[in-house]
């Protein structure tokens, strides 16, 4: 399969790297016209403004409508919040493609950036997941599955089960962390998964 | 299980800011400019490279105010100077829960051998380098990301074109070297052996390496990116020039696009006057930046 990864700014080298172990193609994306013949894309981490800022129209409006048609999407950190439709104190969004409200560099600033292992609903447990300025959804909307929580241990929530960082709302997948930055491929095998059922 | 200031989390941040710019700003207005622009974290200090190379005297860590400042503006990381080897502005800044610390040659040293014990900090390192065993040292020291030194302020590139491609081709010459080899690269560099074995295991250095030191233009950058540097920081570039906003934006994409000659002809055009560079060779060898 041939997965396309938003290569604007962020961590496309990583994302790149874990589709190739996986063997797969992996395919860069800058412009809409970079769209065509992928069966999946990967939106990674990195600053959300910048990416957002560098996304041009055209790529905004065709991603959208690719989004809408079931092309299956996967946002890690930044990714995410391109690809939430509400984002938390008013910043504008770009996709609208998952019915979550996103609270950006919501664990902290980078002195509070972490390491955890995460069980995630449908992948297994102790997946390692690393937090940088991570954001955490703050709302889900009725058709989004919640697939792994985060108890903090420096920031409270009204929730027994932590905040969420991991979700699902048909083709789209987000997490609020890095698994590119591990060793662990379960997570991409997931969204392979996905994008293999899709097709 | 939940653990901070790991290595990974530190050199994980600058992994996330490959590929975009980071702008150096004096005051909390020209952050919110950087930011619009599309930086990707900006550098927070007292006066730009250019500044502190026409006035001269001590150039010190920036105020906390300002930091402070800077820091309420913008949600993108905030990155701030301190001297070589001067841990206590260290320790400020992390209290001041700054995201990323510059041991900077751009401010003037506190210490003549030394270098900070990066380890001990839970807040990441940025540290300059003109060459691998450099690069290497600061690693070993616990930097979680290395730029180019250049030639701060002069708005002239070449040295960062020079420090870049000594690295690569440093690096290329340590991959290709047979094992028994490798003892005496690590004494002619001056690179502990562990760092130059992570390197040959990994095909690269383990953290990212940006350019810096003389970066004024959307060209400038896209050069250096082709170089194979992973980002690019701007100091003096953009607040020196006449129209920082438009400039900064340009640089942004140039970086982005930085392999596309039609889209870097398109934002190189209109840009006004960039900053008045210096010739390297018309500075006096002691007030030369990169050799701190």
């Amino acid at each position: 399969m041939r997965i396309g990864v938003l290569a604007l700014q962020g961590a496309v080298r990583e994302h790149l790297a874990v589709i190739d172990r996986l063997e797969h193609e992996g395919s860069i994306v800058k412009e809409a016209a970079d769209l065509v013949r992928i069966d999946g894309l990967i939106l990674p981490g990195g600053e959300s403004t910048a990416i957002s800022r560098l996304m041009d129209e055209e790529l905004v409006r065709r991603l959208s409508q690719l989004a809408r048609d079931g092309l299956p999407l996967f946002g890690t950190c930044a990714g995410m919040i391109l690809l939430a439709n509400q984002i938390e104190a008013g910043k504008s969004c770009r996709l609208n493609a998952i019915d979550i409200t996103v609270h950006r560099n919501a664990f902290g600033r980078q002195i509070e950036s972490f390491e955890t292992k995460l069980t995630i609903t449908g992948i297994g447990s102790n997946v390692p997941a690393v937090f940088i300025r991570a954001p955490y959804i703050t709302r889900v909307g009725d058709g989004v599955q919640v697939l792994a929580y985060h108890m903090s241990n420096s920031k409270t929530t009204s929730s027994s089960l932590g905040f969420p960082v991991m979700a699902k709302e048909k083709n789209v997948l987000v997490a609020s962390f890095h698994p590119e930055l591990t060793d662990d491929l379960r997570i991409h095998r997931y969204f392979l998964a996905m994008v293999e059922a899709a097709n | 299980m939940m653990e901070r200031g790991t290595f990974r989390v530190k050199s994980g941040l600058a992994e996330m800011l490959k590929g975009g710019v980071i702008m150096d700003v004096t005051t909390a207005e020209q952050a919110k400019i950087a930011e619009d622009a599309g930086a990707v974290a900006v550098m927070a200090l007292e006066r730009v490279p250019a500044d502190i190379r026409a006035q001269g005297g001590v150039a010190r860590m920036a105020d906390p105010t300002k930091i402070k400042e800077i820091m309420a503006v913008v949600s993108i990381p905030v990155m701030a100077k301190v001297r070589i080897g001067h841990f206590v502005e260290a320790q400020i800044l992390q209290a001041l829960e700054i995201d990323y610390i510059d041991e900077s040659e751009v401010l003037t040293p506190a210490d003549q051998q030394y270098h900070i014990d990066k380890w001990a900090f839970t807040v990441p390192f940025v540290c300059g380098a003109r060459d691998l065993g450099e690069a290497c040292r600061r690693i070993a020291e616990g930097a979680a990301m290395i730029r180019t030194k250049g030639e701060p302020g002069t708005g002239n590139v070449i040295e960062a074109v020079r420090h870049m491609r000594l690295m690569n081709s440093q690096i290329r010459n340590l991959l290709a070297a047979p094992e028994e080899e490798l003892m005496r690269m690590a004494k002619e560099l001056g690179a502990p052996h562990e760092i130059l074995l992570i390197i040959r295991r990994e095909g690269k250095l383990p953290v990212v390496n940006f350019a810096a030191g003389g970066i004024a233009t959307p060209a400038d950058a896209a050069m250096m990116m082709q170089l194979g540097c992973d980002g690019i920081f701007v100091g003096s570039g953009i607040f020196k020039s006449s129209d920082p906003a438009v400039r900064a934006q340009a640089i942004v994409k140039a970086t982005a696009h930085y392999n596309d000659p039609k889209i870097l002809a398109e934002i190189s055009a209109d840009l006004g006057e960039p900053m008045v560079g210096i010739s390297i060779d018309q500075i006096p060898p002691h007030e030369m930046m990169q050799v701190r």
